[in-house]
This record gives structure tokens, sequence and C-alpha cells, in this order.
């Protein structure tokens, strides 16, 4: 499970996690996400900004 | 006085002093200027001196913005970050929700008990509601950060002008939507201040509550359920209201009606004047440009700024929303207005005025250089820009 990062803010979207208060359950995959899904912590960045964490 | 360092790309060292750093005490303490008010009355019995904070902000405050200039600190990027994590500021932010709550009750048991006329009932009420916007506006830096606390003290200081639907729209619906003719927050050239507020006004609502029943339904939750973010804080302003009802009588409730739609018009005011007929691009595939600095009117003005949480520097604000009002830069390339926020709300207050003023500097700005296609113009208006300003051929009505 992957996790997605706002590269304005830092809100990280972690597919294992979801996020709940935004209603969205824990293994939701990111590619799931509406296709209009704005980052929910600045709404400056849209789905397509947001950019895969590598773990290393 | 503390200072910051940091190194530039070069690797030369910096060293800033935000020397702002006390004078910041100024917007935690401007909420409680109607007790200035409410004590020359006290003194003189006379009920013109609960008047004075406007005659202070609209008067004095333009005044002062046009003394004393401009702000010259400017934190370089470089440091923004340090900044930003100091502590020390966002107590500030803390303490000022508390005052916002001692002005309104204040100011609810002075009407309440000291037998005003009607003229001293209305001055009073006006001038604390007035005073109420700038809990809109703590409510606004405070509502921006996700911390606990401060989503929390958001809530709870947006109930003092009931307006728990702030931070939501504001933040997933304004500044998703800025500088765009669907934004209820943008206004748009050749549109005056009171066609603003009749679209501005329900449609931050409406949006609002859209946005927050959607999340909601997500969690298969109905839109009236305990999790409601706006239901929230507005059950907090009904408690409010009933307490004061209740010490205070009947009163309070046209009292508490002034009060919130004075404070209402505070942001009205902000809105109106913060995007005034400028407008992100739309590509061919209909995705709409990233919000620049070029899509928000800034002051730079030093006064209003330190009474308003640096809230006039508002291209680095849309930039980086979650940046605190202490770290916000000023940028000379980005439109500027002509005077700190009190003053140019008296050019909005009277429209014609307002035109004369900014229709020609927005069509001066640098991206836009005369080209009606570059700004969000009113569609009820659009005819009467084209005549007066427009080049040789009408461009046909596009849906706003």
């Amino acid at each position: 499970m992957s996790e997605y990062r706002c590269p304005e803010c830092g809100y990280t979207y972690d597919e294992a996690l979801g996020d709940e208060f935004e209603g969205y359950p824990s293994g939701t995959p990111f590619a799931a996400l509406p296709d209009d899904f704005t980052c929910p912590s600045c709404a400056v960045r849209h789905k397509e900004d947001f950019e895969k964490v590598n773990k290393l | 006085m503390k200072g910051y360092t940091a190194a530039l790309p070069s690797g030369e060292a910096i060293h800033y002093v935000d020397r702002k750093r006390w004078l910041w005490l100024l917007s935690v303490t401007y909420p409680l200027q109607p007790f200035v008010a409410i004590w020359l009355h006290w003194l003189t019995g006379n009920e013109t001196w609960l008047l004075l904070p406007i005659a202070i902000n609209y008067g004095l405050g333009p005044a002062v913005d046009w003394a004393l200039g401009e702000d010259r600190n400017n934190p370089p990027e470089e440091v923004a970050l340090q900044l930003d994590q100091d502590r020390y500021y966002r107590w500030l932010t803390y303490s000022a929700v508390p005052l916002h709550y001692v002005t309104l009750i204040g100011s609810a048991w002075y009407v309440g008990t000291q037998n005003l006329s009607l003229f001293g009932m209305l001055s009073l009420a006006i001038v604390a509601g007035m005073t109420a916007g700038l809990a809109i506006n703590t409510g606004h830096e405070l509502g921006h950060k996700n911390s606990r606390i401060e989503k929390l003290l958001a809530k709870i200081v947006l109930a003092v002008p009931a307006y728990g639907h702030f931070t939501i729209d504001h933040n997933r619906g304004h500044h998703r939507n800025v500088a765009t003719p669907g934004d209820p927050a943008s206004a748009r050239m050749g549109e005056s201040i009171y066609r603003f507020a009749l679209r501005e006004i329900p449609g931050a609502f409406f949006e609002a509550w859209a946005i927050e029943t959607e999340r909601l339904t997500r969690r298969d939750r109905p839109a009236w359920h305990p999790n409601n973010q706006i239901l929230q804080s507005f059950a907090l302003t009904a408690v409010i209201a009933l307490g004061l009802i209740v010490a205070f009588g009947w009163i309070m409730i046209p009292l508490l009606l002034i009060h919130h739609v004075m404070a209402w018009w505070q942001l009205t005011s902000a809105n109106y004047v913060e995007h005034y007929g400028l407008l992100r691009q739309t590509d061919a595939h209909g995705k709409v440009e990233r919000c620049e600095p070029h899509h928000s009117w800034n002051s730079n003005h030093i006064f209003s700024n330190l009474v308003l949480f640096h809230l006039e520097r508002h291209s680095d604000h849309h930039a980086h929303p979650l940046r605190r009002y202490q770290s916000l830069r000023h940028f000379d390339s980005a439109p500027q207005l002509p005077n700190g926020y009190f003053g140019v709300y008296l050019l909005a207050y009277v429209p014609w005025l307002w035109y004369r003023v900014m229709d020609k500097r927005l069509l001066a700005l640098p991206h836009i250089q005369g080209n009606l296609d570059k700004i969000n113009v009113d569609p009820d208006a659009r005819a009467a820009i084209f005549l007066r300003y427009g080049r040789d051929k009408m461009v046909a009505p596009t849906l706003g």
C-alpha cells in the first residue's frame, strides 16, 4: 500500500489507513478517490498533483 | 530580539529579525475596541461615543495607513519555515478567541442592563457586530491549520458571529474555486458590493453545506449528524444566544441579529476587495490554471495588516494556505490596492467611486493589459463594460 503526498502542504494520503474523517475507508486505493479529489488540507493541489512517496 | 538564521542558495547566511513580533498584540487586542466606546459612554452619558469605533476604523484607519505607509518587513522565503514554527505566534491567535467572547458578552451585558435608547442600542449592536468580523478573521487563521486544537478553536470563535460554515466553505470552496466566475466569494468586474453580497452570503452557506454533507454521505451519515462541523459551531451560537436571552432578556434578539449581519458584512467586504475582477484562465480541456500571485489584490499597509493578522498579504496566503500569518510575504509585482482594507471598504461602499478607482487599476495589470477576456466580468455588466473599455468588437457573452 502506497502513500501519496500533496506537494504544497505535505498532507499525505496513506492507502493503508485511508482517511476516516474524509470518508475514505482504510485500504481505499488512491486511484479510487474521486477524479475531482482536491487536497483536503489546502485545496490548492488536485489529485493529479499528488506525488507518490517512495519508501526506501 | 529573537532572530532566525538561514542559508541562501548562494551559500551566504542571512539573519532575520521579525520587528513586528510584539506588534502582533494589536491583532489580539483590537477586538476589545467596543469597550473604549462603552467606557466613554459610561463616563459621559453621551451615546454618540458608542459609535467611536466606526470613526476610528473608517476615519483614522485609512489615514494612519496612508501616513505610516507600507511595511518594509518581508521575511525571506528561506526563514519562512522557522518563523512559521515559532509557537509564540500561534499563542497570540489562541488568546484572541476568549477576547472575542468577552466583547460579545460585555456588549450584550451593556445593552441589557444600561437602559440605552434605541439609538444607543443600535449603535452598540452595529459596533459590536463590526468588531465580530474580526472573529471571522481569527477563525480564518485558525481554521486553515491542521492541529486539532486549532480546528476546535476555529469552530469556537466562529460561533461568535454565527458563521460556523466558514472554514468548510472557505478552505474547500473558495480556495479551490478562487478567481473563477463560479466562486461566490470572488467578486466580478462591474458587480457592486451590494449585488455581490446577495450572491456571496447565501452562496457561501449553501456551498459549505453541500461540501460537508458530501463528506458525511461518504461516511454513511445523514447531514444532521453530530459530526457535522457546521452544525457544531452553530450549536454553540445557539447556546450563546439562549444564555444571553436568559440573562438579559428579549432585547438580545435584535441585538444578535444586527451583530451577526454586521459581522458577515465585514467578511463580505474583505471577500469583495480580495479578488475583484481577477480571473484564472481555463485551458482548451477545461482545466483551470493554478492560483497565481496575480489572482489576488493585496495591501502592504502596515497598520491595517497589524490589526488583521496580515490578511491583506493575500497572494501569498493563496499560494500557501497553511502558512501562518507572521510568515506571509509581500510581492511588489502582485496586484495592489490603493489603501488598507479600512480605506478600500469605504471605496467599495460607493460603487461608482470603486469602479472609477479600481477598474482602471484592474485593466492596467500586467497580465491583463486591457484584455477583457482575462477578467472575471459580471455578465449583467458585460455590455456596458465592453462599450466603455472594450476593443473593436464585442465578444459573445459567456455564462459566469
